[in-house]
């Protein structure tokens, strides 16, 4: 009972800290219902014009698209490489593959503007700027580490000997892989896709850089009409967003918890 | 299935002079095997003896350094494990988790591009003889681990295997259970026909199943036979030590004629048979063929008789088991019946046997260190 101011100074801390965490996100929700264009804070009265906006405006539309595109390819690419790659090191044996792990997460560790800059001054000399190919190849590069770091996951509870059961019962390496070791890691690489499309889809370093005005994503397509003019499109577009990664992402989190119980 | 065509069904496996390195380390030197079809053989020894990788090579697990392996008259050391068409248990079961224990079963015959109807039956008929017809739709983590290791047999016969390798599979299994599951091992094995190859480090376990056991030691066999051959005619101090209780006594040695004599503690005990020279000789005894006596009795004519005093006395139902420490310190175990006289710890006896029960060995130091 003695404990009970500290407990209560402790909870109201707790809460603050929540707040400022969520408080970011959930201003832009009831902000993307505003009457009035500007993006003051608190808002005034209620519309869905910029809703409206957002799905009859070609400018908005189609970055989002392209980030749909990119995204899509991105996540195919790198869940390819980074499956592979994370099978690889599983089976390596001598020390190498830690060096070759630790050199393969580089790129979510090294800042995002350093890997912008190196980006941009090749791709000027090879003409990718503004290119869906330029973007899928960026975007790859920083997609593969979740996907490495998601499969890898799923392998170390993968039991091997199973591959050598199956060995025993008539299977070649290419069939013991498909219908043993595929369907047991399948969640682990499943979340890996799905994190890899959202790091694509999000991601505005980068593609600040690259971006031209022929291929817009829409994260470049935020910042530039936020910058340029205080569009309230901006919120209703967030909040899609917010609500359609938070779906994306639980869906990946539930699968791989799963994955790991085994 | 008649008995007839059982010896059919099972493959003949010559292993010849299989040798495995791993750079200086040998895993197996120069190991030469022969089993016969539809046989029982069991490779007892411990740990890291060369018994599994034995089994590994003849699965294609493991590549030989050096020397041959066939299965029914065929060489199939170029062959990859997965056309080999052996049937393998494992220790750790190693059944698929995502798939029921139907599925599991199916496998190898899917792999072998039977239909349906065909898989079915052959599911249906080996989980019929495992005893788990009844839990086809079950998945393997809703299973006990011996439930486990009886779908994993049904998955490794399923496609009539001539041959059938088990690596410790009831190593994970607590007494009871394991003693109950190798008489339905010895069953399967009966109505298959199917050549088996055992792997264990449990003597009595390959007692119970086997025609014939092989005693692996670092990498070497040292002798194969009945498990009656190894225990009665041991062919070395490590075999006589491995398989069943026994005593190994030692002494000043001298040889006259065709017979030894040991001094031990000022007192003289002979064994028949010599052995080369440079070999120091060792008199096993097995427990059952020792018995005590007070010491004020003489011995039989072809007795020897040892004087020590009882250090433990055990009670066991069947009959009562001693040790005996004799006077230069080494310990005898006797086994007793229930109509031979009662001692007590303390008692002053003699430690008696035929000399035909005595067994002439050459001392090896490795055999000490086996010991579990």
């Amino acid at each position: 009972m003695r404990l009970a101011p500290f407990r209560i100074l402790l909870g109201l801390f707790c809460l603050l800290v929540a707040v400022w965490l969520v408080m970011p996100t959930l201003v832009i929700i009831p902000m993307s219902f505003n009457e009035k264009k500007s993006l003051a804070f608190p808002p005034s009265g209620f519309s869905w014009q910029w809703y409206e906006n957002f799905f009859t405006n070609p400018d908005w539309l189609t970055s989002f698209f392209n980030s749909l595109r990119v995204a899509g390819l991105v996540a195919v690419a790198a869940t390819l490489i980074g499956t592979l790659a994370a099978l690889g090191l599983s089976r390596m044996k001598h020390s190498g593959a830690g060096l070759l792990r630790a050199i393969l997460i580089t790129p979510m560790i090294v800042p995002g503007v350093v890997l912008a800059i190196g980006i941009y001054a090749v791709y000027l000399d090879y003409h990718l700027v503004g290119t869906t190919t330029g973007f899928v190849i960026a975007h790859t590069m920083l997609a593969i580490p979740f996907v490495i770091i998601a499969v890898s996951a799923s392998l170390e509870v993968f039991d091997v000997r199973l591959e050598t059961a199956a060995a025993s019962l008539g299977a070649d390496r290419f069939t013991a892989f498909r219908t043993v070791t595929l369907p047991l890691i399948a969640p682990g690489i499943l979340s890996g896709l799905l994190f890899a499309f959202v790091t694509s889809f999000d991601e505005i370093i980068i593609a600040l850089f690259i971006t031209s005005p022929y291929l817009k994503t829409l994260p470049v397509q935020i910042f530039t009409s936020i910058t340029r003019d205080a569009d309230p499109t901006v919120t209703a577009v967030g909040t899609i967003i917010f609500i359609a990664t938070t779906l994306v992402i639980s869906a990946g989190l539930i699968i791989s918890s799963k994955s790991t119980r085994g | 299935m008649a008995a007839s065509n059982s010896k059919e069904r099972g493959a003949a496996i010559d292993i010849k002079a299989a040798t495995k390195r791993y750079g200086k380390f040998t895993a197996l030197d120069d190991v030469s095997l022969h089993i016969e079809p539809g046989e029982f053989m069991t490779l007892l020894g411990p740990s890291g003896s060369g018994k599994t990788t034995t089994l590994n090579v003849v699965a294609g697990f493991t590549d030989l350094t050096s020397g041959d392996l066939a299965v029914g008259g065929k060489s199939i050391v170029a062959l990859p494990a997965h056309k080999r068409n052996i049937g393998v248990v494992f220790q750790h079961y190693a059944l698929f988790p995502h798939m029921t224990v139907g599925k599991n079963v199916a496998y190898p015959l899917a792999l072998r591009g039977m239909d349906k109807q065909a898989r079915d039956r052959h599911v249906a008929r080996a989980l019929d003889m495992v005893k788990m017809a009844d839990f086809a739709h079950r998945y393997p983590a809703e299973l006990s681990g011996g439930q486990q290791q009886r779908v994993a047999l049904a998955r490794a016969i399923v496609f009539d295997p001539p041959l059938l390798l088990m690596d410790e599979p009831l190593g994970a299994l607590d007494k009871k259970l394991r003693e109950w599951l190798q008489l339905e091992i010895k069953r399967i094995h009966r109505e298959l026909g199917t050549t088996f190859v055992y792997v264990t480090h449990d003597q009595e376990e390959a007692l119970v199943l086997s025609d014939r056991i092989a005693v692996f030691n670092q990498g070497r066999i040292e002798q194969v036979g009945t498990g009656r051959q190894l225990y009665d005619e041991p062919a070395t101090l490590f075999v006589a030590k491995f398989i069943g209780e026994s005593t190994s006594l030692r002494g000043d040695a001298q040889t006259s004629g065709g017979e030894t004599s040991l001094t031990i503690a000022g007192q003289k005990v002979v064994a028949g048979g010599k052995l080369a020279s440079g070999q120091k000789p060792v008199v096993l005894l097995r427990p059952e063929k020792l018995s005590l006596a007070r010491t004020n009795t003489p011995p039989a004519a072809g007795q020897n008789s040892l004087t020590g005093h009882v250090s433990e006395a055990i009670y066991l139902g069947s009959g009562s088991k001693y040790q005996v420490t004799l006077g230069d310190g080494s310990v005898a175990i006797v086994r007793a019946t229930l109509e031979a006289t009662p001692f007590s710890i303390g008692d002053r006896v003699d430690l008696r046997w035929s000399v035909v029960d005595a067994k002439l060995l050459a001392d090896d130091d490795r055999a000490d260190m086996t010991m579990t």
